[in-house]
């Protein structure tokens, strides 16, 4: 059964608590976020149906606004999701190349998940970090000025942890 | 001259003690005395205009604010920068956060807001942290919370976190999403002054403009003005990126030249390895792309400085905008066609999709756009897009299709040629790059080092 465990419960009424009476849903995005994070980094029909319940509000209000937004998965990813920026400033600085250079170290294609489901790479816009490019979000942290090297050594520990 | 990043480097200047030790928390005692309509007083004479982008009049907009008996009011920081190119709030916010809670604290007892909101976009996810980190920190000192240091105003501040769209940094878009709703901007009038959150009064500012109400307060909205030049009143972030030695978040006061800022090492410190400048987007993706020869002078052969003023000399036929301040530049090895390509990627993949020109015209001028850079366009592509983005400019509900327009009005406007040796030479576009052809000065010498 979907139930978020006592302490998330807890941090969503909180999240409820902040807006007046009545406006609840102004808590649903923060609530997808937490959602996401407990139910296995995406968002399954039964998950939003949860929120929803949670929410009192239809299950159509979250499924509009879960498939708007682009860091809500609407399918399964890997463990870890490399999101490596695209844009222009990106670019200039040799994103593309980074870009090339995971999926071949990978084996796998822009959106893809790695066999062994521990890798996801997605493409990403603008993540506000221009001036330390290329870049990537990995998971709440970015990585920033990007090599092959250092994209070697986070894939390395991200392998090692995911062994522990 | 630093007025918002004076003590960024202070060990510990994240933390409230080290904070109110450099003379934090000072505006909020100041403004607790004066009256809110003094305080939005003092705000129109500092000359602040948002730093957003849009560079409106901050007090002018404070003082629309609607004031129906018995309904209240609300402030929201808008910190979702996310116009590629921009990344001075994420400095502020992660380096000073107190700097923003008490401009905010100040701001909302100007306007009468006893619940405001800081809506951050969702990437920002460690910074949300920090912001709550030192908001409790304000509240465990009697910043905020209940009766404020013996005021009668209560005040709290709530971080809001986004989920990945660009177009809820767009005031109305935002405020949609804070309502729990996809983010759809909607159409004005009314105005969120009148009809903003859950359709009560509301002003949105941004990170850099609440931050810049705490020495405006501290040393007095005249004072303020005197810094910089002209309407470009006090200082600016900006964010530098792109081709540059020394990318990073520089406060300056708007009396200095853009050719200095390029070059000078208290700055940008030049282009590395001694390539020459070929053009720059001086104010974050939207705003036009400009040759270097139109960059640093304007086209009456003025220099150019860095301010509101100068930087759009000449409109959009010759000059461009400081729009955010997110200041990318290209390096002689740079490709227009691609990089505009990326940008028109961006702008498609953002769009709300509520108004057709917008949703399908940012999607048929990438896909052009990606057959020239591959080398399969033809010379009518050319006039294709001109058309397409002269119908998207100022037929939408947003500015979001206009910002999606100018960056490519302005790149064939500057570099038709280059679009042009991409159709004519098809292959060996997909090898090399065009260069710099006359864009740059022949012999440019830069008269700082
Ligand atoms: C598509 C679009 C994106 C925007 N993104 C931002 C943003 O990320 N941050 C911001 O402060 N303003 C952004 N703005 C401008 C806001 O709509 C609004 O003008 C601004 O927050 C007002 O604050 P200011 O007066 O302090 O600049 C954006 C506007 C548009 C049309
Ligand atoms: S201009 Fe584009 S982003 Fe703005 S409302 Fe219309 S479709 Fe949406």
């Amino acid at each position: 059964m979907i139930q978020f465990s006592e302490e998330k419960l807890n941090k969503v009424k909180e999240i409820i608590a902040r807006y007046p009476e009545g406006k609840q849903k102004s808590a649903l995005i923060p609530v997808l976020h937490v959602a996401q994070e407990e139910f296995g980094g995406w968002l399954d029909v039964p998950v939003m149906d949860y929120v929803a319940e949670l929410l009192s509000l239809k299950p159509i209000e979250v499924y509009e606004v879960a498939t708007f937004y682009t860091m809500f998965n609407m399918k399964p990813v890997g463990k870890y999701v490399l999101e490596v920026c695209q844009t222009g400033p990106c670019m200039l600085n040799g994103s593309d190349d980074i870009i090339n250079y995971i999926k071949e170290k990978l084996s796998i294609q822009v959106g893809e998940t790695t066999a062994d489901g521990l890798f996801t790479l997605k493409p990403a816009e603008c993540l506000g970090a221009c001036g330390y490019a290329p870049m990537m979000q990995l998971g709440k942290t970015f990585r920033e000025f990007l090599t092959k090297e250092k994209i070697d050594q986070i894939i390395d520990e991200l392998r090692a942890a995911a062994k522990n | 001259m630093k007025l918002l990043l004076e003590h960024a480097h202070v060990e510990g200047i994240r933390y409230y003690d080290a904070y109110r030790k450099h003379g934090g928390y000072r505006s909020v005692e100041k403004a607790l005395k004066m009256s809110p309509d003094e305080i939005t007083e003092e705000v129109k004479k500092s000359g602040l205009r948002g730093r957003g982008g849009a560079g409106f009049p901050t007090g002018m907009k404070w003082s629309f604010l609607a004031k129906p008996e018995g309904v209240p009011r609300h402030l929201v920081c808008n910190a979702d920068e996310s116009e590629p190119g921009t990344f001075k709030d994420r400095y502020l916010m992660e380096f000073i956060p107190h700097l923003l809670v008490e401009g905010l604290i100040v701001s909302s007892y100007a306007l009468g807001s006893n619940l405001t909101f800081i809506y951050i976009r969702g990437e920002y996810a460690w910074i949300v942290d920090i912001l709550e980190q030192a908001i409790a920190e304000a509240k465990s000192n009697g910043w905020l919370g209940k009766n404020i240091a013996g005021s009668g105003f209560d005040c709290e501040i709530y971080v809001q976190r986004g989920a990945g769209a660009y177009i809820c940094g767009e005031e109305t878009a935002l405020l949609e999403s804070l309502e729990g709703k996809r983010g759809n901007p909607r159409i004005k009038p009314p105005f969120p002054a009148v009809k903003g959150l859950w359709g009560r009064p509301t002003v949105v500012n941004n990170v850099e403009t609440l931050a810049a109400v705490v020495p405006i307060i501290n040393m007095g909205g005249e004072e303020y003005a005197k810094i910089g030049v002209g309407r470009s009143t006090g200082t600016k972030l900006m964010s530098a990126c792109g081709n540059i030695n020394k990318p990073g978040v520089y406060e300056i006061d708007m009396t200095i030249s853009v050719e200095e800022f390029i070059f000078s090492d208290q700055y940008c410190g030049g282009i590395p390895k001694g390539k020459r400048l070929k053009a720059c987007i001086p104010g974050g993706s939207s705003v036009p792309i400009l040759p270097a020869n139109l960059l640093l002078k304007t086209a009456k052969g003025e220099t150019r400085y860095m301010n509101y003023e100068s930087l759009s000399d000449g409109g959009f036929q010759t000059g461009s905008m400081l729009g955010s301040g997110g200041f990318i530049v290209f390096d002689e090895d740079q490709c227009v066609v691609r990089h505009t390509m990326s940008l028109a990627h961006f702008y498609m993949h953002e769009s709300c999709g509520q108004c057709s020109p917008c949703r399908e015209g940012t999607g048929w001028m990438y896909r052009i756009l990606k057959n020239i850079e591959y080398g399969k366009g033809k010379m009518s592509d050319i006039e294709l897009l001109w058309d397409i983005q002269g119908k998207i400019e100022g037929n939408t509900i947003c500015p979001l299709g206009d910002a999606a327009a100018w960056p490519v009005a302005a790149a064939i406007r500057h570099f038709r040629d280059e679009f042009e040796w991409h159709v004519l030479n098809p292959e060996e576009s997909q090898t090399r790059n065009y260069g710099l052809a006359h864009y740059a000065d022949p012999v440019y010498v830069p008269a700082v080092s």
